[in-house]
């Protein structure tokens, strides 16, 4: 028996690699140009995004980061170029995505309770008329509170949370959906330093199980936490897992950025000295 | 009053009108204030108004083509809006006058001594017909059954627009519900407040309900109760002293919202210096 097994395994590693390399790809941007209206957000963009990695997307306001993740989500169709999302469009996998959006940009004072924000999650590829949840649903959506830590809010009104306790509201919501690709858009701005911490540990655990984008002002972040890094401004300036250098910020931000690691595992920066 | 309400045919009607009208309002109500639709549906009113001149105009009975008129008007804008660039806003101020331009172009239009528009506008629940009370039950029951079988899916649009689409719900289908509910419940309140004042019994019972409830369905409820008191008050104080019930609702229901609010205050302020 182990013959067989041992022989099948390498047929497929032999037969399947360059099918499991195209999988291995979880997210795939060829020559991509998109807008709003006539103006660009950003242009001719190549990105592949490899399974199992966290990446963080930086560049400054207005330089098409959240345009990017729209993209990848299938919310803006792209002017011109290619996406894939595990071989295929963004509409057809839509299942397989969890989305966080901008804390910011949500109605906190909508009438809802955070269990029922969670199974919104569950709503992914469901028929639109006498939709009743399944008990299959609610397992879901209670596992997903237990893993933030926020059971004892299921029944509270959002409007009634801090902003960390909806930060996690909103995580959970995205974890409910079952992904395999996470997008968070600014997850931890209007946080403050030790809920922040909380939440990128909590990426990290959960990066072993799924891939991770996301867009972030949070140099913290990108010094301890993403493995790869994509820098934005209408077009793709870098992307990689190499340290940023001053040069390369200068040229995405127009300025000097702050981005020194604060004695962390790897430095996002090279050392200053050299520029002054 | 209550004898009367035995005996006259009309007061009958009126009554049936005001628990139908506090259906409709209660229910879209706190949805167009949760949504912020309030503007939105203050201009879909506004353009029924255009329905009620083709009514007159082509000689149908006007709530008919106000239905019409105000369903496609609804749809209409939640596409443009949806396609175009131009700002919510700004499309408001071009559709409300619109609607009011077209009904005065047909009334013009009309052979003959122009009819009294003043039940269309300000409302007259003393003279529902039954016609008319047929036409807002139908409508009520069919913005129950909307409400209930696309529940979730309306809540996550109405809630959240951007993750619907992300989920990928159909975000356009929820759209254009919503739109054509705002449409339905016009059609539905234009005999009991008319369409001028409308956006009063639209945004106050669900308001006032959210002072006291905190999750949707109990709002909506409320608002529905709050939204029949206010309309049997309503029609009250138009029978006995010959206001029109349209305004009656209207400054009632504001002075009741006002004084609620003020006596909130004062009793939190009482309560906070206390400890």
């Amino acid at each position: 028996m182990t013959v067989v097994v041992e022989h099948s395994f390498n047929y497929f590693e032999k037969q399947g690699e360059p099918l499991t390399r195209e999988m291995d790809k979880i997210v795939e941007l060829r020559n991509v140009s998109a807008g709003y209206g006539t103006i660009p957000a950003v242009q001719d963009i190549n990105l592949s995004i490899e399974k199992g990695s966290f990446t963080g997307i930086i560049g400054p306001n207005g330089g098409g980061k959240s345009t990017l993740l729209k993209i990848i989500l299938g919310l803006v169709e792209p002017w011109t170029g290619q996406v894939r999302i595990l071989g295929q469009r963004p509409e057809r996998n839509r299942h397989l995505v969890g989305y966080v959006p901008q804390a910011a940009t949500t109605n906190r004072r909508f009438p809802i309770s955070v269990r029922q924000v969670v199974l919104l999650g569950r709503l992914a590829g469901r028929a639109p008329a006498f939709h009743r949840y399944q008990s299959l649903d609610h397992d879901i959506v209670d596992q997903c509170l237990a893993r933030l830590e926020i059971m004892d809010l299921a029944e509270r009104q959002i409007g009634q949370l801090s902003g960390g306790q909806w930060q996690r509201v909103l995580i959970a919501r995205a974890l409910a959906v079952k992904p395999v690709l996470l997008l968070l858009d600014e997850a931890t701005s209007g946080l403050d330093a030790g809920v922040s911490t909380q939440v990128y540990e909590l990426l990290r655990e959960l990066n072993q199980e799924m891939t991770i984008i996301m867009v972030t002002h949070d140099t913290m972040a990108l010094s301890s936490y993403v493995n790869n890094i994509a820098c934005i401004n209408h077009i793709l300036h870098y992307h990689g897992e190499s340290a940023l250098s001053p040069e390369l910020i200068m040229q995405v931000y127009g300025c000097p950025v702050e981005l020194i690691a604060h004695g962390v595992p790897h430095r996002v920066l090279e050392q200053h000295g050299g520029l002054s | 009053m209550i004898s009367s309400l035995l005996h006259y045919q009309f007061l009958q009607n009126a009554f049936m009108a005001a628990l139908l009208a506090s259906i409709a309002c209660g229910i879209l109500g706190t949805i167009i204030v949760e949504k912020k639709l309030v503007m939105m549906s203050g201009g879909i009113a506004h353009t029924a108004f255009g329905g009620i001149g083709l009514g007159y105009y082509l000689r149908i009975e006007p709530i008919y083509t106000a239905l019409a008129f105000s369903l496609f008007s609804a749809l209409s804008i939640a596409r443009i809006q949806r396609r175009a660039t131009v700002m919510p806003d700004v499309l408001i101020g071009m559709f409300w006058p619109l609607g009011m331009a077209l009904g005065i172009l047909f009334i013009s239009m009309t052979p003959g001594y122009p009819p009294s528009m003043s039940s269309y506008l300000f409302g007259d629940i003393l003279t529902v017909s039954r016609v008319d009370l047929l036409v807002m039950a139908v409508l009520d029951l069919l913005l129950l059954l909307t409400v209930v079988s696309f529940y979730h899916l309306l809540q996550a649009y109405w809630f959240d627009e951007e993750f619907s689409m992300a989920l990928g719900l159909p975000v356009v289908l929820a759209e254009s519900l919503t739109y054509a509910m705002i449409a339905i419940t016009v059609v539905v309140l234009i005999r009991v407040v008319g369409i001028i004042l409308i956006l009063a019994l639209l945004c106050v019972p669900p308001a006032l309900a959210g002072l006291f409830r905190n999750d949707l369905p109990g709002i909506m409820g409320l608002a529905v109760l709050i939204g029949a008191v206010f309309c049997l008050s309503g029609l009250g104080i138009s029978y006995c002293y010959n206001i029109p019930s349209g305004a009656a609702i209207v400054i009632l229901s504001v002075l009741v919202y006002t004084g609620t609010q003020l006596l909130l205050r004062c009793s939190s302020s009482y309560f906070t210096t206390k400890r």
